[in-house]
């Protein structure tokens, strides 16, 4: 498997708190990878380093093969990295279809001139937006829903309507933090299905998740952040017998 | 012909209400003139300027979500930029076309110059920013009689010259077939239909992928870049686009009165402008137009039906109707943001939505 992503060294502090410091990690194409950690261990903070949120203070990111430019999430976007938030963020008062056609901003182009004018190649495109809505729309199962307003669905579904979106901006990973969070049994269940299926169709995944079974049955490999450092980087299995996760969210040893 | 058969005729083929509509329109100059005169046919045309200043305004606050409370210094840009250009200040003459882009143009420049360094702020502090920016306009123009005359300070630029449309100035009548056409019906035609286009840009933009995205940061900023909107070009490009529609609306202000002075361009402008934004139904353009048109014509309505009613009631005038209309427009205001708080039109969907629930 060929690398898609790599972490370089990436340090991240806020006043006196070191929230990331010399995380290293490298995404397979093509796998799911987990990121897991106690309350606190810097998931999110990773998170957005890589998506451009924070500016970060020290390390790298390379996308496949390309150095990212950080700082600027629109321009870590159009390079390939699509992200889901922990508290939803969608548009709440845009359709489900409107809030997937955003998505596909960064994938279009025609400006000002072209939508005033209606030009041939404006409605063409717009055409195409509509369409790749729908279809990514019925792919997490929501083309139903699709003309209702993002704030009148239910919980799990704006939870696909985010990824759905995120979807829709064509990512070469998609990051998704805390999808399950707030879920029922079902939800979860319904939720697994969904990435699983991503995976089928090729595309690579980045995990941050605070249910461990859900992430140890999903992922192909786990990495585990402590205190902002990177503690364990394994497949599932290893890292379920590791002696420093297991300290690190038990508090301490088994013996 | 009554009411259930043009309901009828309307339901079964939308085109026989625009039909209806056009023609209402185009007759309306004469009705208003015959029956109201002309004062309110003067009434009439800065309602439509009206109706394009908050269209531009709708661009900023309705659809980007950035609270403007300087939108009027667009408008003043474009009205000194016609005076200075077609008025015997400086003695220049240009045509109105080629001014009128020009006003724009200049006026979307100002809109990147204010827009530029408010990009980081939000609500209450753009507003203060864009409330001191306004004020900065209009003191300039107040002020830039010396060293050099520019714009004549406080006693402003008169004497500009009326639009001319094929060598015809609109001051003047035109005969049409026999029917004469005042010159004020013909500027209403004139102003008509550029907040038709203005209306048509509008609904255009809004349907689009640029107007999803300024809706798309009214909504939720980071979500917006995290789905690769570069947020500084789009704001910048809703404030562009709002400022030339306000240059535009103040030139053609400044050959219709032929006369520019900076009183015209104080806060208090700027604030009946965001009004009428809010109280039509911010970010519905039939319902930024309806909340001009009743903001324009409303308050007339007080100044020239208070008197005669209180007369009528009471056998004599007891409130100066200059005072009462500002009480009564208060009071409107206060009771439509308590009663339809989403405005007098807002989206029909978003109603729908709440209705549903």
């Amino acid at each position: 498997m060929t690398v898609l992503l790599e972490a370089r060294n990436i340090g991240k502090r806020f006043g006196g708190v070191q929230a990331l410091k010399d995380v290293s990690l490298t995404i397979r194409r093509g796998e799911i990878y987990g990121l897991i950690g106690p309350n606190g261990a810097g998931k999110t903070t990773f998170f957005n380093v890589l998506t451009g949120l924070y500016p970060r203070d020290a390390g790298t990111v390379i996308l496949a093969g390309a150095p990212l430019a950080l700082g600027e999430p629109h321009r870590v976007t159009q390079a390939g990295i699509a992200r889901t938030f922990q508290n939803i963020r969608l548009f709440a008062n845009m359709s489900a279809r409107e809030n997937v056609m955003v998505g596909r901003h960064a994938r279009s182009k025609v400006g000002v001139g072209g939508a005033v004018l209606r030009s041939r190649t404006q409605r063409e495109e717009e055409a195409a937006i509509r369409r790749r809505a729908d279809e990514l729309l019925a792919y997490v199962g929501l083309l139903e829903r699709a003309d209702a307003l993002a704030k009148n669905l239910a919980y799990g579904d704006q939870r696909r309507l985010e990824i759905a979106r995120a979807l829709a901006t064509e990512p070469q990973l998609l990051a998704l933090d805390e999808p399950a969070a707030g879920m029922n049994a079902t939800e979860t269940a319904a939720l697994r299905g969904l990435i699983e299926g991503l995976r089928r169709d090729g595309l690579t995944v980045l995990l941050i998740e605070h249910d461990v079974k859900l992430v140890m049955g999903l992922c192909d490999r786990v990495a585990v952040l402590d205190y902002g450092e990177k503690i364990a980087e394994d497949v599932p299995a290893a890292v379920r017998q590791d002696a420093r996760v297991i300290e690190a969210y038990l508090g301490g040893s088994l013996e | 012909m009554n009411g259930a058969w043009m309901a009828q005729r309307w339901q079964r083929n939308p085109r026989f209400g625009l039909v209806l509509i056009a023609l209402a329109l185009v007759a309306l100059p004469f009705v208003v003139g015959a029956g109201l005169g002309n004062t309110w046919l003067r009434v009439l045309d800065f309602a439509l300027l009206y109706a394009m200043l908050a269209l531009g305004l709708n661009i900023v606050v309705g659809f980007a979500g950035l609270l403007d409370l300087g939108y009027i210094a667009f408008y003043a840009v474009g009205a000194y930029i016609y005076a200075l250009l077609a008025s015997p200040h400086f003695g220049l003459h240009w045509p109105v076309w080629a001014i009128l882009p020009l006003g724009a143009l200049v006026a979307c420049g100002f809109g990147v110059v204010l827009g530029a360094p408010t990009l980081r702020l939000r609500g209450d502090y753009l507003a203060i920013v864009t409330l001191g920016f306004g004020e900065i306009v209009r003191i300039f123009m107040n002020n830039l009689n010396a060293p050099v005359n520019i714009t004549n300070g406080p006693k402003g630029i008169a004497g500009i010259d009326p639009i001319q449309i094929g060598g015809h100035a609109l001051t003047q009548p035109l005969e049409f077939f026999g029917v004469t056409v005042p010159g004020l019906a013909l500027t209403y035609y004139l102003f008509l239909g550029l907040t038709l286009l203005v209306m048509l840009a509008g609904l255009r933009l809004q349907d689009s992928r640029i107007g999803r995205a300024w809706v798309a940061i009214r909504e939720d900023e980071v979500a917006a870049k995290a789905c690769g909107i570069n947020t500084r070009n789009v704001k910048l490009l809703a404030f562009a686009m709002g400022a030339s529609f306000g240059g535009v609306a103040g030139g053609l202000f400044a050959s219709f009165q032929e006369f520019v002075s900076p009183e015209s361009f104080s806060l208090m402008e700027s604030v009946m402008v965001l009004c009428m934004v809010v109280l039509g139904g911010m970010g519905h353009i039939p319902g930024v137009i309806l909340g001009a048109l009743t903001l324009t014509v409303l308050p007339e309505a007080f100044r020239h039906g208070a008197g005669p009613v209180q007369q009528a009631l009471f056998g004599q005038v007891l409130v100066d109707p200059e005072n009462l209309r500002m009480l009564l427009f208060g009071l409107a205001l206060v009771a439509v943001m308590l009663y339809r708080p989403s405005g007098l039109w807002p989206e029909p969907r978003h109603r729908l939505e709440l209705g549903a629930k």
